[in-house]
């Protein structure tokens, strides 16, 4: 095959990624939403952060239900809010996850009064898994996939992490302030709701392991975007809008 | 775990450059056989990555990616890609792989751009 034909040739996993994307564009805001952060940011991967490198594993077997692994995956899909504790809530748009929808995040970070606005993008989905990328400002930089496979008969829901910090700030929060003992209850929390779904209680396994120690220096810029920063910068211009009823 | 679908092949150049062949699929089942692989290419002091027989390859994968190239930064290790259809390519500049991985139309310009980056003196 030479490089043309290479290159015409659409491979089945076309569909399954986003598009090219310069910049987020939030097309909705959905129903108690704050929409900041997100608009015209750009997508920042593991390569992009400030901190140490993680990669976490957290899986539930989901023995005992009959279900396949499309099968979870579709509700996951589906219920994805739901599934979120309160302090982190997702908001998905009404075409929900498909690739290249961005999901905007209300959510607390340990320490910090007030909500960080923040917002994901779909990065990948086919009938098995679907993947999110974080926008410049979001406490993380890097990529979540959520997806199911069958296991010797039984059906395993797995999320994996594959980020580090964004910018010096969220990599203290995460080390000091509790962040990285609250993303680890939070996912633990959906894959908890997810197997409850299906009828199973089962405890939920977790490996981490630090694929990169050191710290990115020259990544440290990226404090400009700090969601957290800028959001509690644009509490009053909100509480003063809420106030108006606006 | 394994991948069946997917096999890679390693050669080792002249100039201590090595290649690895990536054919079929790179999905979160190819773990092994590319950290076996980068194992058997990190003799080398440039690995260049071969997509002309990649058919497949989902986020897991990139994934995996981007783990061989942390890996290959911390030994100095320079990584370059060649062989990547139109849609792979775009898929490296939406995850901005792109922006570590020295990306090559062909084998011939990665080879020529491995053997400067061996032949510039350390700074």
């Amino acid at each position: 095959m030479d490089e043309t034909e290479q290159s015409m040739k659409t491979p089945r996993d076309a569909g399954s990624w986003a598009g090219p994307v310069d910049r987020l564009r939030v097309t909705e805001t959905p129903s108690g939403a704050i929409n900041l952060n997100v608009e015209g940011r750009q997508v920042v991967g593991p390569l992009q952060g400030f901190g140490a490198l993680w990669q976490k594993t957290y899986r539930l077997a989901l023995t005992g239900a009959s279900v396949t692994p499309a099968q979870v995956v579709a509700l996951w899909k589906a219920k994805l809010p739901e599934l979120m504790p309160g302090d982190s809530r997702f908001y998905p748009s009404l075409t929900g996850v498909t690739p290249g929808e961005v999901i905007l995040i209300n959510a607390s970070f340990p320490g910090v009064p007030g909500t960080i606005s923040t917002g994901v993008m779909i990065l990948y989905a086919d009938d098995v898994s679907f993947s999110v990328m974080t926008p410049e400002g979001h406490p993380e930089s890097g990529f979540n996939t959520f997806s199911a496979a069958e296991e010797g008969g039984v059906t395993v829901a797995q999320i994996q992490s594959l980020a580090r910090a964004n910018d010096p700030i969220f990599e203290f929060g995460f080390r000091f302030m509790g962040g990285s003992a609250q993303q680890e209850r939070i996912w633990r929390h959906v894959l908890a709701r997810l197997a409850a779904e299906f009828g199973v209680t089962a405890e939920v396994e977790m490996r981490k392991t630090c694929v990169d120690s050191r710290l990115q220096w020259r990544q440290a810029k990226n404090i400009w975007h700090n969601a957290m920063i800028r959001s509690t910068l644009d509490q009053p211009r909100r509480t003063a809008r809420r106030l108006r009823g606006g | 775990m394994t991948s069946p679908e997917l096999n890679l092949s390693v050669r080792q150049l002249p100039d201590h450059i090595a290649i690895i062949d990536i054919e079929g699929e790179v999905t979160g089942f190819a773990e092994d056989a590319l950290t076996d692989a980068y194992g058997r290419a990190s003799a080398g002091q440039a690995i260049i990555l071969n997509f002309s027989g990649l058919e497949y390859m989902n986020s897991s994968g990139i994934g995996l990616l981007v783990t061989m190239l942390i890996r290959a930064q911390r030994r100095k290790q320079p990584l370059l890609a060649c062989g990547l259809s139109d849609h792979y390519l775009q898929i490296f500049e939406l995850t901005r792989l792109d922006e570590a991985i020295g990306i090559h139309s062909t084998e011939a310009e990665a080879i020529a751009a491995a053997r400067a980056v061996a032949k510039a003196p350390a700074r």
